[in-house]
């Protein structure tokens, strides 16, 4: 298990902003009258996406009061689930994996990258508190790596250069383009591919 | 190798865009219609006739767990769930079909709800795959706009609506029934079994549980007939499968193929070799990273499906190929597997919470030559303890790997590890005591 707990400085309070509500009252409307609980996934990704990355602990018991159900089963899910965000992690979130099919194609040296670029250690905000990175477990490209994820993008096929690139354009407030870096398509065999020849050259 | 008219996953590399123009330029929902109106029976006879097993990891006949859905809807409504949790480290097939072959799976989830007799279907994907599942949701809005889903959904008469639900980063939710406590919003803890979801599955209702992959090539399957589907691969192993070749080779990749393609033919041809040469391989784990490995010598004449693996002591399981060539740690790599189950942990049943880390604490000392030479069957010892006595598979499927590594790399560990015991082995003591606290007086 993950150990996780909630950052010391807590805002006082949070409420959903209209658009925030909007989206909240339409994933309601996906469950069954009375199950309205289910939504407290999803709501706790509106609450992240509107407090700039993280969730306080007020917006866990704003979607409390919002679903009808108790606080410490919202704290429960918050904490349980690790893509919420307990405490501030910039504007730019890079999660580097370094499962075992990472592992083998070098996913350190991307780690080496986010040491050298935004801070030595994980979870700790950079220079200009604008991103912090993270070692994650398998993000599910596994023929693309080493990979690595930025907020919902992923970026695949990398190496430490082209992640000091990337980390470079991101210190800037730039958004680099996602995907491939060694400029192959999805996910086919790169200068290999022996099927599908003819929708390939259609 | 298998022929491209005989692929189901045409998109693949997403060559023509998995819009629905595009789409049914391709053969998605041709006749979608016809096929329903030929009846619940009819599609599970079909799919039965197809021998299609799930392609999540189980390889459970999906067929029979359609069958298992009560024939009348009683007070409880039916759910069809649709599994996209896609966590298995070595696995990524799945994120293909929900951005290139979306109208694949939409169809597929129609037909298997008429068959099982839900009107609301539920697609969970992991939340990583964030902008795929808009990719998918793009996909549904088409669906809905050309009336394909929704009320009298395709002109079939069957009301259907789809919605997805995202994960947050637990793996243990690709196990089903945590998955059903996902979606209810509450921790992704699995259930007691039985009774199973087919009877008591989501909000308490029958519940069929799918993996993406198989409900996507259902529509394929019942247009061409169940027969053109088994004749492919062998007996009870048919069709065709997605397999992702990643690790150490020249062109790591997703490709689909037939289902028993021998091992080297998918490394060599489509993978582009191993990096160094075939020679520098050292081992493969061959279905995600809970599956024990096979050594090299095995790997030779290896073919890939159900029950060949079977017979090899490990499992097809996703068909997610890691392959790991000489210039890698073995022990280091299975360390780093024993991380990912420790951090992956749900933390309800104890030999599950506590032996993956512990296995995973020995394996780096044994990877940095620090353990003694009782550790090593003290290791097997911890992956005994663990198989058989957790709630869910998932929590045995964290020792099949290092049961993997005992059986076929003892050797490179006992080489290793030669430091002499801490305190001496008494043989009169049961298992699993701590040694330590035995040699205390009054302990």
């Amino acid at each position: 298990m993950s150990l996780r707990r909630p950052a010391k400085d807590q805002p006082q309070t949070f409420e959903f902003n209209s658009s925030s509500l909007e989206a909240a009252n339409t994933i309601v409307s996906k469950y069954p009258s009375g199950k309205q609980q289910s939504a407290v996934m999803a709501l706790l990704y509106i609450a992240q996406k509107q407090n700039n990355n993280w969730i306080p602990l007020a917006a866990m018991k704003c979607i409390a009061k919002f679903l009808d159900m108790p606080y410490i089963k919202v704290y429960e899910v918050a904490t349980f689930y690790t893509m919420y965000n307990l405490s501030p992690v910039g504007k730019y979130f890079v999660q580097v994996c370094t499962t075992t099919p990472c592992m083998i194609r070098g996913a350190n040296k991307l780690v080496e990258a986010c040491k050298e670029k935004i801070a030595e250690n994980e979870t700790v905000l950079s220079n200009d508190k604008s991103c912090s990175w993270m070692e994650v477990e398998c993000l599910g490209a596994c023929v693309n790596a080493p990979m690595m994820q930025i907020n919902d993008d992923y970026y695949e096929d990398l190496d430490k250069e082209k992640t000091l690139e990337i980390l470079d354009k991101i210190l800037k407030g730039e958004t680099p383009k996602a995907g491939s870096y060694r400029g192959r398509v999805n996910n086919e065999p790169e200068n290999n591919r022996k099927t599908l020849m003819d929708l390939k050259n259609a | 190798m298998l022929k491209d008219k005989d692929r189901i996953f045409q998109n693949l590399y997403n060559d023509q865009g998995p819009d629905i123009a595009s789409s049914l330029k391709r053969g998605d929902w041709v006749g979608t219609k016809d096929l329903i109106e030929k009846g619940r029976d009819w599609i599970i006879n079909e799919v039965k006739t197809s021998q299609l097993r799930g392609r999540g990891g189980a390889g459970f006949p999906t067929g029979l767990k359609w069958s298992f859905a009560p024939k009348e809807v009683g007070s409880r409504p039916h759910y069809l769930v649709i599994n996209g949790d896609e966590s298995e480290p070595g696995t990524c097939k799945d994120r293909d079909i929900l951005r290139f072959e979306p109208h694949k799976l939409i169809e597929g989830c129609l037909i298997a709800a008429y068959a099982v007799q839900a009107h609301v279907c539920y697609i969970y994907i992991r939340g990583e795959y964030f902008i795929d599942g808009e990719k998918l949701q793009a996909a549904i809005n088409e669906a809905y706009e050309k009336k394909l889903i929704g009320k009298n959904a395709a002109g079939t008469g069957w009301d259907l609506d789809i919605y997805i639900h995202y994960g947050a980063g637990a793996y243990i939710c690709g196990e089903e029934t945590a998955l059903l406590e996902s979606i209810e919003g509450k921790k992704g803890q699995p259930r007691l079994k039985p009774p199973f979801p087919a009877l008591i599955g989501l909000y308490g209702c029958p519940t069929i549980i799918n993996n993406v992959e198989t409900i996507a090539v259902v529509p394929t399957v019942l247009r061409r007939g169940g027969e053109w589907f088994a004749s492919l691969g062998r007996e009870k192993n048919t069709g065709t499968k997605i397999f992702c070749i990643s690790g150490n080779v020249n062109n790591p990749c997703n490709v689909e193929e037939e289902m028993s393609i021998p091992l080297k033919e998918l490394i060599e041809v489509h993978a582009g070799g191993v990096i160094g040469g075939w020679d520098n391989l050292q081992a493969v784990i061959p279905g995600g990273s809970s599956m024990p490995l096979i050594p090299k010598k095995k790997c030779e004449t290896l073919t890939m499906d159900f029950d060949s693996l079977m017979a090899e002591k490990s499992g097809l399981g996703t068909a997610g190929i890691v392959v790991i060539n000489k210039d890698q740690d073995i022990i280091k790599c299975m360390a780093r597997i024993a991380r990912f189950y420790k951090h992956e942990s749900c933390g309800q049943c104890t030999p599950c919470r506590e032996g993956s880390g512990w296995m995973w604490r020995m394996l780096e000392r044994m990877a940095e030559g620090k353990a003694s030479k009782d550790e090593i069957e003290m290791l097997g010892d911890v992956t005994n303890q663990i198989a058989g006595h957790t709630i869910c598979a998932f929590g045995e499927g964290s020792s099949w790997p290092v049961q993997g590594l005992l059986r076929h790399f003892k050797k490179e560990i006992e080489e290793r590890n030669n430091l002499d015991l801490i305190v001496e082995k008494k043989n009169n003591i049961p298992y699993l005591v701590d040694q330590h606290l035995l040699d205390k007086k009054n302990a």
